[in-house]
């Protein structure tokens, strides 16, 4: 299917959706489940006086700055670990149990530990994501091909040319499943850690809403911000994974 | 005088689920005299790559030495797989064997051409035919005026007209840049046409068969 064909599908299904909740609101007719009409009248009440674009904006700094300690502490212990097998054996059931532990529990006991504070909601966030992130890179590094290994070492590239030509290269796809998947978990985290400790941003703001019964006003918010979030995926995520995959058959 | 002295006391696959420890080499001696094309030939799974990659310094766990002269060679390796960087051009695999800076990427250049696919610098090494991928291998050795080639079945898995072209090649480069070379194979045809001396080896521990000079057949005209 081409990619015009394609868009046109989606667009289709998203009207099609679109439809079907006006006409449930339509006959539930209830303050609880308003229509899509009421929801973009919420969105421009919010957007007005600009509380949506600035808790927005909170929100998606939050986001990028523990996805980013999360994807470069996770890739280094998760390569560390694929690397050796004594220190996997050593830290690898450390990993297992930080990946069973509810998020919810690390938030609390962030908050509880260093206070309700910024530093405190972005530790907690990323430490939910490194774990996820270090099971795919080990992976990645425990698949490392010996024979290119050799074939660097036969032709003495060193270990800067190897990281960077033979080593890295082979960890992207890695890279981009634990990115992707991270960007996804990690707004979803935020969301619950402003909700319990911060005073801004799009958790707070659901907050605030949930406790009016303001359910225009929650899904305005929600529907922003997941076009936000789309909008990264299609804009920076995509294109990135195309260009590193160029070489591909 | 020999450029490579090899002296295996002992190398030993270590046992495996199923199958007990493998005593591959004992008291193994094998030299290779400088500027020799030297044809490994014996069945597979025989241990000829075990003995090329301890030439190689790739496989170091082994009681014994092999010693060079000059003790420092240049040494490439035509594996059996052409083992390239898919994520680099078919130009990058080449030039990254060389120092990084204009002159290697002259010479990575100068090598591609020499081997016939110039046009092909810019290519990603999974759209290229096996055939060409072992051409990049062959420039990648090539490119860095080996005193020392070893070589790993590197023309199998193509069909003859391709695999005599190769050999060609081959034998057209090291009139150029004359080198001591290790070649395994286990096609006998292959190993009158390229080498001057043709090892056959057999057994477990493996022991030289035969040691016989040959005459490589006169290099056709491309």
């Amino acid at each position: 299917m081409s990619t015009a064909s394609r868009l046109m599908m989606t667009a289709i299904s998203l009207l099609a959706l679109i439809l079907v909740w006006y006409v449930v609101a339509r006959l539930i007719a209830s303050p609880l489940l308003p229509g899509p009409a009421a929801v973009v009248a919420a969105m421009d009440r919010a957007a007005q006086d600009g509380a949506l674009q600035f808790n927005i904006a909170i929100t998606l700094a939050r986001v990028a700055a523990s996805f980013v300690i999360a994807m470069a502490v996770g890739s280094a212990v998760g390569i560390v670990l694929g690397r050796s097998p004594r220190l996997n054996e050593l830290f690898g059931p450390w990993v297992i149990v930080l990946l069973n532990l509810p998020a919810l529990v690390i938030i609390i006991l962030c908050y509880v530990w260093f206070g309700l504070t910024e530093a405190a909601a972005i530790t907690a966030v990323s430490i939910n994501k490194i774990p996820n992130v270090a099971v795919t890179m080990r992976e990645g590094a425990t698949a490392l091909s010996r024979d290119l290994d050799e074939m660097a070492r036969l032709y003495r590239f060193g270990r800067w040319k190897t990281l960077r030509h033979v080593t890295l290269p082979q960890l992207v796809p890695f890279f981009a499943a634990s990115a992707r998947s991270g960007l996804a978990l990690t707004w979803k985290i935020v969301l619950v850690v402003e909700l319990l400790g911060r005073s801004n941003g799009v958790g707070f703001e659901l907050q605030t809403a949930f406790q009016l019964f303001d359910v225009a006003t929650v899904l305005a918010y929600a529907l922003a911000f997941t076009v936000v979030i789309q909008l990264i995926e299609l804009g920076i995520m995509q294109p990135w994974e195309r260009r590193a995959g160029g070489w591909r058959r | 005088m020999s450029a490579i002295h090899i002296d295996i006391a002992a190398k030993t696959y270590p046992a495996q689920s199923g199958s007990p420890a493998q005593e591959i080499f004992r008291d193994f001696r094998l030299d290779v005299a400088k500027g020799e094309f030297l044809a490994l030939l014996g069945p597979s799974g025989l241990g000829k790559t075990t003995l090329l990659n301890i030439v190689a310094g790739l496989d170091t766990d082994y009681r014994g030495a092999v010693r060079f002269e000059p003790p420092l060679p240049r040494v490439a390796y035509a594996f059996q797989n052409p083992r390239l960087l898919p994520w680099r051009t078919v130009l990058e695999n080449v030039a990254l064997v060389l120092p990084a800076d204009a002159a290697g990427g002259e010479a990575a250049r100068a090598v591609l051409e020499e081997v016939g696919i110039a046009d092909l610098a810019g290519a990603y090494p999974e759209r290229l035919s096996l055939g060409q991928q072992r051409r990049v291998a062959l420039a990648r050795a090539f490119a860095v005026a080996p005193d020392i080639l070893l070589m790993d079945e590197p023309f199998t898995s193509l069909d003859e007209a391709t695999s005599r072209r190769l050999r060609d090649l081959l034998r057209r480069l090291l009139a150029k840049r004359p080198a001591t070379v290790m070649f395994v194979t286990h096609d006998e045809r292959e190993a009158d046409e390229l080498a001057n001396r043709v090892v056959r080896l057999e057994g477990t521990p493996v022991r030289v068969a035969s040691d016989v000079r040959a005459e490589p057949a006169p290099l056709s005209r491309p």
